[in-house]
């Protein structure tokens, strides 16, 4: 009589489902060194800090000599190292991530198994889309913040044994403006590399093999061409300013990379925000997925 | 009510013609095989059902465009391409998972009891289970969901005898409740003769026969003719003659039974045997060997 009952009532009142949730969540089975090798590098940077860190007291001595700000910067090093290493290895893997987003269900045909569910083209590209431009960096701020604070949980217990304030420690090391450029900082790269992350989406999307020399091959080729009939590098400034541009734009005062921000005060959104790149590469990367939810429906697999 | 309903599909792949103006409906509650040879066109048209391939014509699946609203269409169809399309690197436990998170017609307690009855471990991964093992699991994913439609492409490809069989048993026993329409292609023929309500041919992307089993059995008869009516027979416009240890056996399509049982022994062909008769080349068919 149950089941009865329970067929019956199925039809009326489906249950609920989160096609976008359980999409990002199935990435994140597929591709787990997106947030495991930022979280391995961490872990390198950690070991190196705590087997380096009896040297401590007398490096925080050292920089509390007045008119010695070499030796405070130094200690800035390993919370730098702490954000910046898990960054530029996520960078490295979330490049691969996109080339094969779109390309391995084609190759190994399990498209077909994820076609045969009721989820849209557009949700599986924008789930797919997420992962560099929100989860990794928020996979990427987690890992960050947690090994800063064991560095200073460290630090601070490595103090104490030998005498030292660990206040002096924290004297020097300029936390507020640490942990508002790190969210910043990842903000800004997620949203000046989107147009790069899109157009791998959309290599990975179209070609039936070597992703990677189709993504790059034509901007060299442009590149050269450029060079060659014009004698300008117009192109090649492009891809240079999105490839490392994010990185200026985010911690320097002028965008450039000239002079680096040392105060909560310099940091700009407005300048970044004013800045035509910004929205031409959001743009083309909008426009980019647009390609890869048409691409993933008309494409068969390989 | 009808849950399949082509008009003229036509689809080209280059100067391949796939599907040349393939008409066809199919009833809710029917079993229909779909049986052609090598490149006849099958995945084409089920692709064109499925919403996976653009095709020119008219087609309408539970009421849908399936190109247009293939998303929509999936929570009422069920697919299985071929047992090689699970994702490799996934456990049995994310399979379930993830079907359970995206699928509102999706019962995980039922597919844990169908994989309950199996060897297949929830911490595997997919690519340490056996082909059969497989095949089991996307069966037990499919059998969960409360569909209208299932279709299945050469479900069983590579998949030595016992699962065939019990893939199929499953598939009636467990699944066809009569409500459900299930289109089934294969090139098997002898596998799926017994549960199929209907069969239609498809042979260089068009349909050659369509038609239900009970009109199969009134339509076509198998005379094995005694060798002094051969002729005779001939003369009734057999569609395939073959001999076969010094008989002379003929197909007729639509020729009434008491005039053959005069000629010989007469019985209903074997799918296989008509398959045979009609994918033949026409010279084939009239040729005799003596």
């Amino acid at each position: 009589m149950s089941t009865l009952s329970d067929a019956a009532a199925m039809p009326a009142a489906p249950r609920k489902v989160r096609p976008f949730y359980w999409s990002l969540r199935r990435e994140l089975w597929e591709n787990r060194a997106v947030y495991l090798a930022p979280l391995a590098v961490a872990a390198v940077v950690l070991a190196g800090f705590l087997y380096g860190s009896s040297a401590l007291p007398r490096e925080v001595l050292a920089a509390a000599v007045p008119g010695a700000p070499r030796a405070a910067l130094a200690l800035h090093i390993p919370y730098a190292a702490a954000a910046g290493a898990p960054f530029v290895i996520g960078f490295l893997v979330v490049v691969f991530y996109c080339l094969g987003a779109l390309h391995g269900e084609r190759r190994d045909r399990t498209v077909l198994f994820w076609k045969s569910l009721p989820v849209s083209d557009l949700t599986t590209v924008l789930s797919k889309a997420a992962i560099p431009l929100v989860v990794q960096p928020l996979a990427i701020l987690a890992i960050a913040v947690a090994t800063q604070l064991l560095m200073l949980a460290w630090s601070a217990a490595v103090l104490l044994m030998n005498g030292v304030d660990p206040a002096l420690l924290w004297s020097h090391l300029n936390l507020p403006l640490i942990w508002a450029m790190l969210p910043y900082g990842l903000v800004v790269n997620a949203l000046w590399a989107a147009p790069l992350y899109a157009w791998l989406l959309l290599v990975s999307a179209w070609a039936k093999r070597t992703t990677f020399v189709w993504a790059v091959a034509p901007w060299l080729g442009l590149s050269l061409f450029e060079l060659l009939a014009f004698h300008t590098h117009h192109v090649w400034s492009l891809l240079n300013d999105r490839l490392f541009g994010g990185y200026a734009e985010a911690f320097s005062v002028d965008g450039r990379g000239q002079v680096p921000i040392e105060s909560l005060s310099q940091v700009d959104p407005a300048r970044f925000l004013a800045n035509p790149g910004l929205w031409g590469g959001l743009v083309f990367a909008a426009a980019g997925l647009a390609a890869c939810v048409w691409l993933r429906r008309t494409r068969d697999p390989i | 009510m009808v849950s399949i309903e082509a008009r003229g599909l036509r689809k080209t792949f280059g100067k391949t013609v796939a599907l040349d103006g393939v008409d066809l409906t199919v009833q809710q509650g029917r079993i229909v095989g779909l049986i052609g040879p090598n490149g006849a066109g099958k995945s084409t048209a089920l692709n064109a059902i499925l919403g996976l391939t653009r095709c020119e014509g008219e087609l309408k699946v539970l009421g849908c465009d399936p190109w247009a609203q293939r998303d929509r269409l999936m929570t009422e169809v069920c697919f299985i391409a071929d047992v090689a399309v699970l994702p490799r690197w996934m456990r049995v436990s994310q399979a379930l998972a993830y079907v359970d998170g995206v699928h509102p017609r999706f019962d995980r307690a039922k597919a844990e009891r169908f994989l309950d009855r199996t060897t297949i471990k929830r911490t595997s991964r997919i690519r340490e289970l056996s082909k059969g093992m497989v095949t089991q699991l996307h069966l037990a994913l499919v059998m969960a969901v409360d569909a209208r439609l299932l279709v299945l492409d050469e479900p069983t490809l590579g998949l030595d005898l016992i699962y065939r069989k019990s893939f199929y048993d499953s598939l009636l026993n467990d699944y066809f409740d009569g409500d459900r329409t299930i289109v089934v292609s294969t090139h098997q023929v002898e596998e799926i003769e017994h549960i199929l309500t209907d069969v239609v041919f498809i042979n260089r992307g068009r349909i050659v026969l369509d038609c239900s089993m009970e009109a199969f059995e009134t339509r076509y008869a198998e005379l094995a003719a005694a060798p002094e009516h051969v002729d005779f027979a001939r003369a009734l416009k057999p569609i395939h003659e073959r001999q076969l240890f010094g008989r002379t056996y003929l197909i007729f399509d639509g020729v009434d039974r008491d005039r053959l049982a005069a000629l010989g022994e007469v019985r209903t062909p074997s799918l296989v045997d008509l398959f045979v008769a009609t994918m033949s080349p026409p010279n084939a068919q009239t040729g005799r060997a003596e």
